[in-house]
């Protein structure tokens, strides 16, 4: 399997792909809207609003409104696109993404925008890091989180297809393009890099991260493989199981809470297998965060490529 | 999914075409014993399932009655005909009441109301879309249901639908924030297409409305978020029709119909012990006579 080069001197924030995807989608499409919470701006809609005017409906700043709203559209044959600051959009009306989203089968797409704690010194109010948790425990609803700019409209186009709901974390801090362009698939993890003794299963701003991590090792002479689990639910469960017998222990770096987060899912998937290898959970370990730019926290909760090597080195030798 | 009754949704499109073509105190007393006999079904099926709203079950079946019998364009048999009007009952846990008059209406049959709240039921104790035709949108915690059909209004109205939808909300329910964030978008938005019916019985599970977080006055609170308001007798059966069919103006409607919980048998009626108690045997009987009076 080819890396993909990771050149981190060029970097994106995957909303504006999104942006730009969803606006095609909808020439595309008359059943395509969006829905926003007077977040035309921070979701990135203003084209969207220039072209389709009709079909971009702000209700304010009242997410459990913008989410019920969603329903009605999707189950009036409608493909709404639900677009809000993630924090709000999950914390606030999370009651209406599991009775009338997820529990009524409307097929709407909520999109969490500038999750985990790309608001940085906005501090913990403006943090999404408990969105995978609280979303993954409802039934029937996706969680997808993609990695970079091509995912991201690979995910877009995925999701307009609307067979059920679905959750879509859209990034807003700056990443490389990793993906090499591979489509977003569904239910699927995709090895960015193989490797033979541990397994670094990412998502979303920690993919480019734990790819740097993977070259980093591999100078060590630890074979690191990397996998983007871009669908947090339902989990590539075969992809963790093929890491548990053909490496020797799996890392799991995410930019969210380690409770019930991805993390919390691999686990439950590793410690049922005959043979369980050990895992290092990286994340943020219910803490509120500090005051600090993005960048910073990551790296204040250890969430830089370095840490992701060590943990990945730190199991590779570990004696077990 | 349960499938449509088609002998049931005959006999419906009869009471439906006779009712167009008979007189007014005809009219009112057909709609009055078809909810009667809704009342009586909804007894049997909180006695048999040990479970129900049966006090708000017997303040909307009126409402409900008069809209499936002589108001909303739907057919049973096509539940999911793209141009019916859209109707979502948001105090969810009358689902009771809800399914007798979907039964009477012929979306499935009749027999399947024994099962109400049985294990593996279609009849869950509040309504499931993907289970009983004819329910819209799963509802059950409150106010959801405005939100949800202001989203199906916006809907109607960028398809350039004829359909109108249909809300209707317990009073105790407007306590929830969420039905503001809704009725501020609806009259924001103009919404003529849009009713929503407040079942006025003032009283909620613990206590009176106006003891618990009073909600008057009601009608100036949705005048003042941009909507034509209505008052009615919510057991006046004409009144609700003439209500539910007044041509829409430029904004959207919300209807107050005063109810009395427990409505129709006597030592129910406004009592707020009756929220959710379930009748005895020998109660159903008095109430049936009652109600057959």
């Amino acid at each position: 399997m080819n890396a993909p080069a990771v050149s981190p001197s060029e970097t994106f924030d995957c909303r504006v792909a999104f942006a730009e995807e969803l606006s095609a989608l909808a020439r595309e499409d008359e059943r395509i809207v969006a829905v926003c919470n007077d977040s035309v701006g921070s979701s990135n809609l203003v084209q969207f609003q220039k072209e389709f005017p009709d079909r971009l409906i702000n209700v304010g700043i009242a997410e459990q409104d913008m989410v019920g709203v969603g329903a009605g559209l999707a189950l009036s044959g409608y493909i709404p696109f639900v677009c809000g600051a993630s924090p709000f959009l999950t914390g606030r009306a999370l009651e209406q993404i599991k009775a009338d989203v997820a529990y009524s089968q409307s097929p709407v797409v909520l999109c969490g925008m500038s999750p985990g704690m790309a608001y940085g010194e906005l501090g913990p109010t403006h943090h999404s890091i408990e969105d995978l948790s609280w979303l993954r425990a409802i039934a029937g609803l996706d969680v997808v989180v993609p990695a970079d700019p091509a995912e991201t409209r690979s995910a877009v186009r995925w999701a307009a297809d609307p067979a059920r709901p679905v959750f879509l974390r859209v990034g807003r801090f700056k990443v490389p393009a990793v993906t090499g362009n591979r489509p977003f698939t569904f239910g699927r993890a995709t090895t960015l890099r193989d490797g033979t003794d541990v397994t670094v299963v990412a998502a979303g701003t920690m993919v480019s991260r734990a790819l740097e991590a993977a070259e980093e090792a591999a100078e060590q002479g630890v074979s690191v493989r990397v996998l983007n689990m871009s669908t947090i639910a339902p989990l590539d469960e075969d992809a963790i199981r093929r890491a548990t017998t053909e490496t020797r222990g799996i890392v799991t770096a995410e930019e969210a809470t380690t409770t019930g987060g991805l993390g919390a899912a691999v686990a439950a998937v590793v410690v049922t297998e005959r043979n369980p290898v050990p895992m290092r959970i990286l994340g943020i370990h219910r803490e509120f965060a500090p005051t600090g730019t993005t960048a910073f926290l990551l790296e204040h909760f250890g969430l830089t490529s370095d840490d992701v090597r060590q943990a990945a080195i730190g199991l590779a030798r570990a004696d077990v | 999914m349960l499938v449509a009754d088609p002998r049931t949704a005959a006999a419906w499109r009869r009471f439906r075409q006779e009712f167009t073509e008979t007189s007014p105190e005809r009219r009112r007393e057909m709609l009055r014993e078809r909810a009667n006999q809704s009342r009586t079904t909804d007894l049997h099926m909180i006695g048999r399932a040990g479970l129900g709203h049966v006090g708000g079950d017997m303040s909307v079946l009126d409402i409900l009655t008069t809209l499936f019998f002589s108001v909303l364009r739907i057919d049973p048999e096509k539940p999911d005909w793209d141009d019916r009007d859209r109707f979502v009952l948001s105090k969810g846990h009358t689902a009771a009441a809800l399914y007798a008059t979907l039964a009477a209406t012929g979306f499935f049959p009749t027999t399947e109301l024994d099962m109400f709240a049985a294990p593996l039921s279609a009849l869950n104790g509040h309504p499931n879309r993907v289970k009983v035709p004819g329910v819209e949108t799963n509802t059950g915690p409150l106010g959801h249901g405005l939100p949800v059909s202001v989203g199906m209004a916006i809907a109607g109205r960028l398809s350039s639908s004829s359909r109108h939808v249909y809300v209707v909300l317990g009073d105790g329910e407007l306590q929830e924030g969420s039905n503001w964030e809704a009725a501020m978008t609806a009259g924001h938005r103009r919404l003529a297409n849009l009713t929503a019916i407040v079942d006025r019985n003032r009283l909620q599970q613990g206590a009176r409305t106006e003891e618990t977080n009073a909600l008057d006055p009601l009608d100036d609170k949705f005048r003042s978020f941009g909507w034509d308001v209505l008052e009615v007798d919510g057991h006046d059966h004409l009144a609700l029709y003439d209500a539910f069919t007044a041509p829409p103006g430029e904004r959207p409607t919300c209807v107050i119909a005063n109810t009395v919980k427990g409505r129709g048998v006597s030592f129910m009626e406004d009592r707020v012990e009756w929220h959710h108690k379930v009748p005895s045997a020998e109660q159903i009987v008095t109430a049936e006579a009652e109600l057959a009076r």
